[in-house]
């Protein structure tokens, strides 16, 4: 892994939290997707620390006129815009959340990746946390009533017919 | 004529289903066993008329049939010929029809090999199945049809170029093997419901189905990202696409109801449940094609925008889900609750997986459908990216993931939790091992990767621990544990493998995602390079012609401490029809990881800009998804899958010895 030394144009991806993945679909028409050639190597900034810093944000950002891709990964002009843009303000000196306030500010929520955590994206952060909230207060309920309820289930009483056939079976044994 | 033919069939195909929905179902609640007995001969008339209309399409295709709409607007005559046929579901029509015989084959192989259900379960199962034939079939006929003529054309447009790979002319196929598999589960839980019964019988015909299902649906989304990897070029294998969504969504609902099912089986527990876990496996998959098909989701993917299709579709999806739905609502609570068991037992450890499994598939759900739902109730645009995903749906799985290797060690009933522990010391110590061996090699970190690492060692060191536990690996004499393994059943292999594959993946995944390095940069002939040890000298580029494309190819030559290792030929492609770019990636794989090189734009100083990666461990990915595949493919043909329940009960032998 000698790449990490080499210095500027080498970049390490921040570890996302281990997705258990698979995945990707059949693709039909990918008229949609722009050619995939992010990162002009004239684009990129002299130093690591603030490229590294850029790479991440635009990851973060979505390319407004490809469907579905950062503009990391993206090759159309306005994700390049975008990309130069998110440069300059990191050279000027803005902190990471700045940078994407400020592309928010110019292109509107619709750019972020992430939505930001307001009151009309409550439900969507709140409910893997309400299911699982949910689910386990279900299932400690249930398995109190189920104690509370006594033992093993009753069995199921035989209908008559079973019971007919029981009593036919059992009359043919010596 | 051989069109017209198969327009015939396809719509004989429709009226048979209609038979084979309305009589049988009528029979079961008569108890009339000649309506019943319809079932069968209708389902494997339905499947030779569907074949058959398939097959004339198929024709079309590779006769390049340009008079008939769906062939001259997706083929070409220079295509190769395997293009020629996969074209056949590389478009909206045939891959419907693609998606209504895979129907009616698992319709079929219910007739034919599910001899030993109950009579009146397996003419209604057959009846449920039929009547999602007749909405797809009436989908087709009306909205999608594939032998609609028009004047004979000289050419044809020709296939979409990123479409031309091996990969992904198999990638459907599989894909809605496992989609369409789990109708089968679907069929079952309401014929169930139906019928007001369900035992651990129901279980086990279910079981193999759905196995079968969650392995096609296994290796279709692996090859699906296996295609992604390596064809749009830039290393990424999962992007969190709505359409991807979609095929994850299931193929988590499947993994939840196959644990869930082993319950039902053993114990006759979770009953209710697992009836609502396959009617939302299947949901999930017919949401999937919804979403595909109506391009509501205007993602890479949809190609069919076309809003008649869509509420077409979405008519379908209310009238069955809903309909299996208040069905649900109406008997479950008729259905008698199942065996008690403790917190900590194996039947409390697959409730956790369920719970994690279902509530990370919702927040898919969520996350897929919530700026669709947020922008028509109040407008507002916002985007739920990949951030988004890793964070939440990341979070959900950790849990679950540190809880695997426990499951198998726990008793059924009431497990002991110590003991698992003690059991799985030598797992511990491997992860631990993992952690500081990982810090010492990559101590710059990601400092959360070592974790990661660990974490998929603890789940295969884990899988492999208990098996080896069980042969008696360690501990026995080489001839028992040969004989001891034969004598394990092969679900126990099976779900080792599972196990152990999910592992595999796991680090490929953790190892990619905070190790990978990438190097773009502008190189001109002559010039070396250098990326994770290895030097890449460019040596130029030339021109070349291809069946139904020109490319330019680079050549570019490996090197590695001084030695030669490969030569790499990355290019870009212009295909002829229709007129599309694409780039080819190269890629050396090594042990430790893959080079992956591709080549740009050409500068204006003959210079090329070259974008270098080095995957590390990243074919782990989908060599885990084959695992786990393989795993899937052990277990089905385990016996007591194949032989199932009845005839197990004909044995005078008291139920209760099975209860292990």
């Amino acid at each position: 892994m000698d790449a990490r030394r080499t210095g500027k144009g080498v970049r390490q991806r921040p570890l996302g939290p281990p997705i258990l993945t698979l995945v990707a679909l059949a693709v039909l028409a990918l008229q949609l997707i722009c050619p995939v050639q992010a990162v002009e190597p004239g684009e990129m900034l002299k130093d690591p620390v603030l490229e590294a810093r850029a790479r991440h944000i635009s990851q973060e950002l979505r390319c407004l006129v490809c469907q579905n891709q950062s503009i990391d990964d993206s090759s159309a002009d306005l994700a390049r815009d975008l990309r130069v843009l998110v440069r300059e303000r990191l050279t000027a000196g803005d902190s990471d959340a700045a940078v994407l306030a400020f592309v928010e500010a110019r292109y509107g929520e619709f750019v972020l990746l992430r939505p930001r955590l307001a009151p009309h994206t409550l439900l969507l952060w709140l409910t893997p946390l309400l299911l699982l909230g949910g689910a386990v207060l279900a299932l400690v309920r249930r398995s109190r009533e189920r104690v509370r309820a006594g033992e093993e289930p009753q069995a199921q009483p035989l209908s008559p017919a079973e019971r007919q056939r029981l009593d036919e079976v059992l009359k043919r044994q010596p | 004529m051989i069109v017209e033919l198969g327009h015939f069939s396809l719509v004989l195909a429709l009226a048979v289903a209609l038979v084979q929905m309305a009589l049988p179902a009528w029979g079961a609640r008569r108890g009339d066993r000649q309506l019943m007995a319809v079932a069968e001969p209708a389902a494997l008339v339905q499947l030779s008329l569907v074949l058959f209309a398939f097959l004339a399409l198929m024709h079309a295709y590779i006769t390049s049939d340009f008079s008939v709409e769906t062939v001259w607007a997706n083929s070409h005559t220079a295509k190769p010929l395997i293009y020629k046929i996969s074209g056949v579901w590389g478009n909206h029509e045939g891959s419907m029809l693609l998606w209504v015989l895979i129907l009616a084959l698992f319709g079929a192989a219910v007739a034919l090999f599910g001899t030993n259900l109950p009579a009146s379960l397996r003419a209604t199962v057959l009846a449920v199945q039929a009547g999602i034939a007749v909405a797809f079939l009436l989908f087709i006929v009306l909205t999608s049809n594939p032998f609609v003529r028009i004047p004979p054309q000289p050419q044809g447009r020709g296939l979409n170029p990123i479409l031309q790979d091996p990969a992904l002319a198999f990638h459907p196929p599989f894909l809605y093997a496992g989609y369409v598999g789990l109708s089968i589960a679907f069929s079952f839980a309401v014929a169930a419901l139906i019928e007001g019964r369900i035992d651990a019988a129901w279980a086990r015909w279910v079981r193999p189905w759905t196995l079968a299902a969650w392995m096609c649906l296994t290796l279709g989304i692996a090859m699906g990202s296996w295609w992604a990897y390596y064809e749009l070029g830039w290393g990424g294998w999962w992007f969190w696409d709505p359409v991807e969504n979609a095929s994850f969504m299931p193929w988590l609902a499947a993994t939840a109801l196959l644990h869930s099912a082993l319950v039902m089986e053993k114990r006759e527990a979770l009953k209710v449940w697992t009836i609502l876990l396959a009617i939302l496996a299947f949901s999930l998959s017919l949401m999937g094609t919804f979403l595909v098909r109506s391009g509501v989701l205007t993602s890479v993917h949809a190609f069919a925008v076309d809003p008649k299709r869509g509420i077409f579709i979405l008519t379908i999806l209310v009238v069955l889900i809903g309909g299996a739905l208040a069905l649900y609502a109406w008997r479950a609570p008729q259905l008698q609750p199942g065996g008690l068991f403790a917190p900590i037992s194996r039947e409390g450890a697959l409730v956790l997986n369920n719970v994690l499994l279902t509530t990370g598939c919702a927040t898919v759900l969520v996350g897929t459908l919530y700026p669709l739902l947020l922008e028509s109730i109040t407008g507002a645009k916002i985007s739920v990216g990949p951030p988004y995903f890793n964070l939440t749906f990341g979070l959900l799985m950790l849990p679950l993931l540190a809880a695997m290797p426990f499951g198998p060690y726990l008793g059924w009933k009431r497990g002991d939790l110590a003991a698992a522990a003690q059991r799985l010391f030598a797992a511990a110590i491997a992860a631990l091992l993992a952690v500081v061996t990982t810090f010492a090699i990559m101590w710059r970190g990601p400092w959360l990767a070592p974790f990661g690492i660990a974490l998929a060692v603890w789940i295969i060191v884990g899988a492999a621990s208990e098996w080896a536990t069980r042969v008696q690996l360690l501990t026995g004499q080489a001839g028992r544990v040969w004989h001891r393994a034969r004598g394990l059943p092969r679900s126990a292999h099976g779900t080792m493998l599972a196990h152990l594959g999910i592992g595999l993946t796991l680090l490929g995944i953790v190892a990619t995602s905070a190790w990978q390095s990438e190097r773009v940069v502008a190189m001109r002939p002559g010039e070396s390079t250098e990326i994770a040890g290895y030097v890449l000298t460019f040596r130029g580029v030339a021109p070349a012609q291809g069946p139904n494309y020109q490319e330019q190819v680079g050549l570019f030559a490996v090197t590695s401490s001084g030695s030669p290792v490969t030569e790499l030929s990355p290019s870009k492609r212009l295909y002829d029809a229709p007129r599309q770019a694409t780039t080819e990636a190269a890629i050396h794989a090594a042990i430790a990881g893959d080079l992956y090189v591709v080549l740009g734009d050409e500068l204006k100083d003959g210079g090329w800009v070259v974008r270098l990666y080095f995957n590390p461990l990243v074919r782990l990915i989908w060599i885990g998804a084959v695992v786990m595949a393989l795993g899937g493919g052990l277990s089905l043909s385990d016996r007591r899958l194949r032989v199932g329940a009845p005839r197990r009960a004909r044995r005078a032998i008291p139920s209760s010895l099975f209860t292990e």
